[in-house]
């Protein structure tokens, strides 16, 4: 079925927008979780949503798999390609249809790269407010497709409290509109279902969303600290004294380390853990919350604290945390990026346990986390070409687990994709994960729209589980009574 | 409508009820306190109502974290009296008086400062719910940041019963303003003072019009009120006070109540539209937030100005009006997006059994 889409893609639409060549489809056999591979049978660099929609609506009339992809910087292969079906590329699909100050909105195409809809809402004194690591280079629609956070998500919140509208080509290659520029749309939320569904309800081309008021004032902190166990009191007292940054971030002594081999941020020498906070607001508030985080970072014991003076000092802080994951690189060979969730009282517990984790193990592990939030992505070290593949592989599901053992999350921001879905069913029974499924049935009943992503188990629409259906074999049998 | 009620006390209780109501093929309704039933169309059938007030339990509040989850039938006030002796509250202030926590998200109900903090889709962050069938399956979490699976708590936020039954909540907490300013300002175009107040740089939590004054909303520290409170009367002018005014946030009580939504930078193009057809009539607005809230007599006017709000990419819709007169039109007007809600109701409710015919196109 895949050559006959084939012939027709190279029949319908330009030569320039169909990837075919084996070389070619290789530059895609992976998105930004490089440890899982696979060359997709067909690529298309869509330009419009007609284009994905020819392409979705011959993907539903041969039954044949479909995958959409922005800039690929996805960490849990939810855009992993497969062999048997089409991977849509909307890089392309880069317009900024409309930036709207009085509306407080902007239309965006799902290829426009994150920090490009703020340049372009800056000049009006608006922002797009969800701003992930990656933002120089992923894409609103990947955004839209992993509910995709960042540091100023602990104010601000996630891209699902951001986005007010999409259009979306549905997996029978229809065009569907939900929401819109104005609030409290009529009928069900399904623009808060489709944000963070992984790309397995449809394929987003278009999406509208809020803008932010740039902030009047904006104070940037760095505190450094003996150790972690200091820098994560400071994180709680911060909380708890009802204070609510825009952003407050960890790194432990090896992401500094690794931060100042990559991009000198010249943070504070010999600090076991920095942390970084940012304030934003009216400057009488901003004034006010700076003191006291700084009070209160002093009492848990910080050794060195910094307000950065100005534009660059606060870009130069940023730096070196937004780089800590690609700057583990300098001091590792490879490493995994772990994404899981605890409760923000569980902290200093959980990291020290992470310690211990690591230490039984052999294994190095840099803390990088998004504290405010309780969003922790150790970064376990390993070295391939010594077979510790396996030893980290071991390390990073434990810390997981420890994850859960107090109460938290699989993943606060990249996702379940193809990398975690097995971790689900310790966070959901069966039953949990059937009903989530009822809406993948309601978008998706031939199963074809990213399909193997998320559910360790993929239901077939049609079936209702934990229903009585008909009479039940053993007692038709005469065998036994079910119940 | 009259009809039997079931008072589970918990969720398994929950879950038997709708077992049991499910072997029967009972059509069934779901309240809480009962505040927003008359919310939405008159449901074709209701053999048996399902009342969370014996669902009254705080079940975990988790101070140093800002979360909390509750059973549905808890009171909204009861739990913000609960988290307010730490320091807390949940950010959401709708007016009706002894609503529980799952009617809210279940009527997706908001205030005057959803301007500030959003409204139940933002800060419900884990859910328990209970099908038709009785199947019981959770979603979301208790921790702030979570992406794993589905969030079917935003499905269920603002379904009007027709999905399941929403049996838990688990809500993000903020922490409770210590001073307030509350700015009253004599204006004649609202729409463009609302603009100027929020070009001060000020972060208000809510700004309200009721047709004759603007109310400016600053709940932070105590310098930082003030200092906001200074710039708002220096860019609008008005009165300083600690204090809210008299029905502040309460909509108003003729006998139609309709809701007009609009785009953010069409509050003027809304209100003209309302005055222009209804004159005379109550006006409240969230000035900054997209709502309207508009007392009538009657419906008369009701597709001359839904056919304006759809220029201005919202709708009307009817909250409240006597029966015979709802009986007569329909009270949410179009969705987008219809087809796909329609096969969502009929993936979670098979069997039509779940407030039927009272949410959008007749679910």
């Amino acid at each position: 079925m895949l050559e006959q889409l084939i012939a027709d893609c190279v029949r319908d639409l330009p030569p320039g927008q169909v990837i075919t060549d084996h070389a070619q489809l290789r530059t895609y056999e992976c998105d930004g979780l490089s440890s899982y591979r696979c060359i997709p049978g067909l690529v298309i660099l869509a330009e419009s949503s007609a284009d994905v929609a020819y392409v979705v609506g011959k993907c539903a009339e041969y039954g044949v798999p479909f995958i959409a992809r922005g800039s690929g910087t996805g960490l849990s292969g939810g855009a992993l390609p497969r062999t048997d079906g089409v991977l849509i590329v909307t890089s392309r699909m880069n317009r900024i249809v409309s930036v709207d100050s009085g509306d407080e909105r902007a239309v965006v195409e799902p290829g426009v790269i994150n920090a490009h809809l703020t340049k372009a809402a800056l000049p009006h004194g608006y922002y797009y407010a969800p701003d992930p690591s990656s933002q120089q280079v992923c894409s609103l629609g990947g955004n839209v497709a992993e509910n995709s956070g960042g540091a100023h998500c602990l104010k601000y919140g996630f891209t699902a409290h951001h986005v007010t509208g999409l259009e979306v080509v549905m997996p029978d290659g229809s065009t569907e509109r939900f929401g819109g520029l104005a609030p409290d749309p009529v009928g069900y939320d399904v623009v808060g279902a489709l944000v963070g569904s992984e790309g397995t309800l449809g394929v987003v081309t278009e999406v509208t969303v809020r803008l932010v008021r740039t902030p009047e004032a904006v104070q940037t902190v760095l505190a450094g600290f003996r150790s972690i166990d200091d820098a994560g009191t400071a994180v709680s007292k911060i909380i708890a004294a009802g204070v609510l940054p825009a952003a407050v971030e960890l790194m432990d002594a090896l992401a500094i380390e690794a931060a100042e081999a990559a991009v000198h941020p010249g943070y504070p020498a010999g600090a076991g853990a920095v942390l970084v906070a940012e304030l934003d607001g009216p400057p009488s508030e901003v004034d006010a919350q700076l003191a006291d985080v700084e009070r209160l970072c002093q009492e848990a014991g910080a050794f060195e604290i910094r307000v950065a003076a100005d534009e660059v000092e606060r870009a130069l802080i940023w730096k070196g945390r937004k780089s800590a994951f690609a700057a583990v690189g300098r001091i590792s060979p490879d490493y995994i990026v772990q994404d899981g969730v605890i409760p923000r009282t569980a902290l200093s517990t959980v990291l020290r346990a992470i310690e211990n984790v690591a230490a039984e193990a052999g294994v190095r592990v840099a803390n990088v986390f998004h504290a405010g939030d309780g969003n922790l992505h150790p970064l376990v070290l390993f070295d391939e070409s010594k077979g510790e593949t396996e030893r980290a592989e071991e390390v990073s599901n434990r810390i997981i687990d420890l994850c859960l053992q107090h109460g938290g999350s699989i993943t606060g921001e990249h996702g379940v994709g193809h990398d975690k879905k097995l971790h689900m069913g310790k966070m959901f029974n069966e039953i949990d994960l059937d009903v989530m499924q009822l809406v993948r049935c309601a978008f998706d009943p031939a199963g074809i729209c990213n399909p193997g992503k998320i559910f360790p188990t993929p239901r077939l629409c049609g079936e209702r589980p934990g229903r009585a259906q008909g009479v039940h074999p053993l007692t038709e049998a005469g065998i036994a009574d079910v119940f | 409508m009259s009809s039997d009620t079931a008072t589970p006390m918990n969720v398994a209780d929950l879950s038997a009820t709708l077992k049991r109501a499910a072997a029967d093929g009972r059509s069934l309704g779901v309240s809480g306190a009962g505040t927003k039933l008359e919310q939405g169309a008159d449901p074709t059938s209701r053999d048996l109502m399902i009342s969370t007030s014996n669902m009254t339990r705080v079940l975990e509040h988790a101070a140093g974290d800002l979360v909390v989850t509750a059973q549905a039938g808890v009171p909204l006030a009861a739990l913000q009296e609960q988290v307010a002796s730490a320091g807390q509250w949940l950010a959401l202030d709708p007016p009706e008086a002894g609503a529980t926590v799952g009617g809210v998200v279940a009527a997706a109900a908001s205030g005057p400062r959803r301007l500030l903090y959003g409204t139940p889709r933002d800060l419900l962050i884990g859910v328990t719910v209970v099908l038709a069938d009785g199947t019981v399956a959770k979603s979301g979490g208790k921790v702030v940041k979570n992406v794993a699976g589905y969030d079917l708590g935003k499905l269920f936020t603002g379904s009007f019963g027709t999905l399941g039954v929403i049996a838990e909540c688990t809500f993000r907490l903020h922490p409770l303003p210590v001073a307030r300013r509350v700015i009253t300002s004599t204006v004649e175009e609202p729409a463009i003072a609302a603009r100027k107040v929020l070009a001060t740089g000020a972060v208000p939590s809510a700004i309200e019009w009721d047709g004759q004054t603007l109310v400016t909303v600053i709940e932070s520290i105590e310098s930082a009120c003030g200092a906001q409170a200074a710039d708002v009367v220096a860019a609008v002018g008005g009165d300083v006070s600690n204090q809210l005014p008299p029905g502040f946030g309460q909509r108003p009580a003729s006998p139609v109540l309709l809701k007009v939504t609009h785009r953010l930078g069409a509050l003027r193009d809304a209100l003209t539209a309302v005055s222009s057809r209804l004159p005379g009539s109550a006006v409240r607005a969230h000035a900054a937030s997209g709502v309207v809230w508009v007392g009538a007599d009657d419906l008369t006017q009701l597709d001359s100005l839904r056919g304006r709000a759809a220029e201005l990419d919202g709708g009307v819709v009817v909250v409240r009006a006597p029966a015979e007169m709802k009986a007569a039109v329909d009270v949410w007007g179009p969705a987008r997006g219809i087809d796909v809600m329609r096969r969502i109701k009929d993936q979670f409710d098979p069997d039509r059994r779940m407030s039927p015919g009272r949410f959008v196109g007749g679910i």
